[in-house]
């Protein structure tokens, strides 16, 4: 497990940068559709705040609950993806058309707009857990590696 | 072609020092630092999408997982030890490179209208999907809404990765 960092300036400066890179992951997933970005860059960004998080104040401090419980989210960005294609097969048409998503008073152009923009929520959520879950993989129990040196010496 | 030449200079250099540099955090950190000599490429040929994955896949995420594989081994494997380079490769790979720079000559120029890439379904996508999608962004239009799905077989890509390493490396609990 990583250990929180002891340094005040760190610290200090993590209260600060998290919050303005988690903006700014959520400012690049919704601009996604008027300028570079999108649904894959913005989550790789909210994912990494949640590491800067987890590598600052260690994985079991109150600072980093969000990273927490995001490890519990594994699968549901998929859902959204496949539960938007769902909803494309339910209103008659092809899975992930988004011309029969049904949205009343909406046309078909803004349509597909609303499904780019929740398939892209999709791919964020999904990209976000699935970097958090992999850093925290990656992390070793300390532990556990002083027993296989122990064992191999 | 002023900005071209550094860019592609610093671009081999950094690979070459990658490569190259003995210690293994020093070649983790020469690698982001050639992702984001890379994204400026990408930047200056007019793929911004691209450029901003590189920055921030490439020399963000990338390096910070290279690093807690780093963190995660003994201090014995984080020096390499090279073996002499085969005489094999030292043959192949100058008539590999030829080759390859034979059949560059063909490819067509630079924003080639021409081109068999941008004349079978690309300026459909151009001129339509404004007032098909109402997204500017024609990359977002053709990755989500044209091509959505190859995007879900992406993520479902994605989502096992994050399975897969779960599994193999956490051993027990959480």
């Amino acid at each position: 497990m990583i250990r929180p960092h002891d340094s005040a300036i760190v610290r200090t400066l993590g209260h600060i940068v998290i919050p303005i890179t988690q903006l700014f992951g959520i400012y690049v997933l919704v601009f996604g559709q008027h300028g570079p970005g999108g649904g894959f860059v913005g989550g790789v960004i909210i994912a990494a705040s949640m590491i800067l998080a987890i590598l600052i104040f260690g994985i079991d401090s109150p600072d980093s609950v969000l990273a927490r419980k995001i490890l519990h989210g594994d699968g549901l960005g998929l859902l959204i993806f496949a539960g938007v294609g769902g909803l494309c097969l339910i209103g008659g048409g092809q899975f992930l058309n988004y011309s029969y998503l049904q949205i009343p008073s909406l046309d078909e152009a803004s349509q597909h707009y609303v499904g780019i923009l929740l398939t892209q929520i999709g791919v964020a959520v999904d990209v976000a857990v699935t970097g958090v879950s992999i850093a925290v993989s990656l992390s070793f129990d300390e532990d556990e590696i002083s027993n296989d040196e122990v064992t191999n010496v | 072609m002023i900005i071209e030449l550094p860019l592609l200079i610093l671009l081999v250099v950094t690979a070459g020092g990658a490569i190259m540099v003995k210690d293994l955090i020093s070649a983790v950190f020469i690698l982001g630092s050639y992702s984001f000599v890379l994204a400026l490429v990408w930047a200056l040929v007019g793929a911004v999408d691209v450029a901003f994955v590189e920055a921030v896949v490439g020399a963000g995420l990338a390096t910070v997982f290279f690093l807690l594989t780093l963190f995660g081994t003994t201090e014995k494997d984080t020096h390499i030890r090279r073996s002499p380079v085969p005489w094999s490769a030292l043959l192949g790979l100058p008539v590999l490179g030829l080759l390859l720079l034979y059949g560059a000559g063909d490819l067509p120029a630079f924003g080639d209208v021409a081109s068999a890439a941008s004349t079978y379904i690309s300026p459909e996508y151009l001129e339509n999907s404004v007032e098909q999608t109402r997204t500017p962004n024609v990359v977002t239009a053709v990755l989500m809404d044209y091509r959505s799905f190859d995007t879900f077989i992406e993520t479902i890509v994605i989502f096992t990765a994050g399975i897969a390493c779960a599994l193999i490396l956490r051993k027990g609990g959480s």
